[in-house]
């Protein structure tokens, strides 16, 4: 069971993340050419691919309880965030995350931008891509190496992260166009929701409780987070809505 | 120095982002998880209930900001 939930929060994780970095990589192929664009995603595969290589066999020599310790609060904190985020937009106190737009404003910036070439590449279109598949691609690897770690399988997170890698690759090289029709904001939701899950599953754990039903637990864990985040959202929704009568705005 | 500023800036928004009372009340509920778990009482319920507090209080503050 856990290691579906693994691989299900990998893969999610990763096809948010990807899809982000992709709308990035099409602005710059189409605005400064595929060549720089091209050239900065293969640097940042190269960069992250390297950061897998070093971080990974160093955290699989680390006690797992004090792993899940110090990982199970770092997810926490990184699934908070996610979760916090994802209410605000579900209940309209924040922007819906919309690709299309975002991939216009890339693109419109991306073509404005002075033209310098570094070693034969067009060093706006170089950059803007490399930044965005490195960062976008830095949190997919946080998110596989984290749990992979304190699940005992790098390997299993890895091919959750991998399948979505090639899903939207592919998907991407074939449509040629931000894929705006994911359900993004959904996605970002659940991957906030089993961030959170899991941080306070093995940072419990790795504090030194013991869970009612060992790993069953989870699911009850799963169940409380879903249900306190919809909750949430029901809540700030009436807040946000009593505060656009009292303005004489129709919501 | 504004290199290694710009790093730390970079990792501090990656894990605590845009609001560092989650971190810090995540860190406190942890502590308080292993020293209940410690004095050999039943601790597990603790942060699951931590983190719906945390998490209502970051998005008050948010929504206080506007």
């Amino acid at each position: 069971m856990n290691a579906t939930f693994l691989v299900l929060s990998a893969f999610l994780a990763s096809t948010v993340e990807m899809v982000e970095a992709l709308t990035i990589v099409l602005a710059a192929g189409l605005a400064r050419g595929w060549r720089s664009a091209l050239a900065g995603l293969g640097a940042a595969t190269l960069a992250l691919a390297v950061a897998v290589a070093a971080l990974g066999p160093a955290l699989t020599v680390i006690p797992l309880s004090g792993l899940r310790l110090v990982v199970g609060g770092l997810l926490l904190v990184f699934g908070l965030q996610w979760l916090r985020k994802a209410i605000l937009r579900a209940s309209g106190f924040k922007a819906l995350h919309d690709e299309d737009a975002i991939f216009a404003r890339e693109l419109a910036e991306a073509e404005t931008a002075a033209r310098v070439e570094r070693a034969g590449v067009d060093w706006y279109g170089f950059t803007l891509s490399f930044k965005g598949v490195l960062l976008e691609g830095l949190e997919v690897v946080f998110i596989v190496l984290t749990f992979g770690s304190a699940q005992g399988s790098i390997p299993l997170a890895a091919a959750g992260a991998a399948g979505a890698v090639v899903l939207v690759a592919g998907v991407g090289i074939a449509v040629r166009a931000p894929l705006a029709r994911v359900p993004e904001n959904a996605m970002k939701f659940a991957v906030g929701v089993l961030l959170t899950t899991f941080g306070i599953f093995w940072s419990a754990e790795g504090a030194g409780a013991h869970w009612p039903g060992s790993d069953a637990a989870l699911l009850g864990v799963l169940a409380f987070v879903v249900a306190a985040s919809l909750l949430l959202v029901r809540v700030l929704q009436r807040e946000r809505r009593t505060r656009l009568e009292t303005i004489g705005v129709e919501a | 120095m504004r290199r290694l500023r710009g790093f730390g800036r970079f990792w501090w928004d990656f894990v605590v982002g845009d609001d560092w009372l989650v971190a810090a009340l995540v860190i406190v509920a942890i502590g308080a998880t292993a020293a209940i778990a410690a004095a050999h009482v039943v601790a597990w319920w603790l942060l699951p209930f931590a983190v719906l507090l945390v998490l209502w209080l970051s998005l008050r503050r948010a929504v206080a900001r506007g």
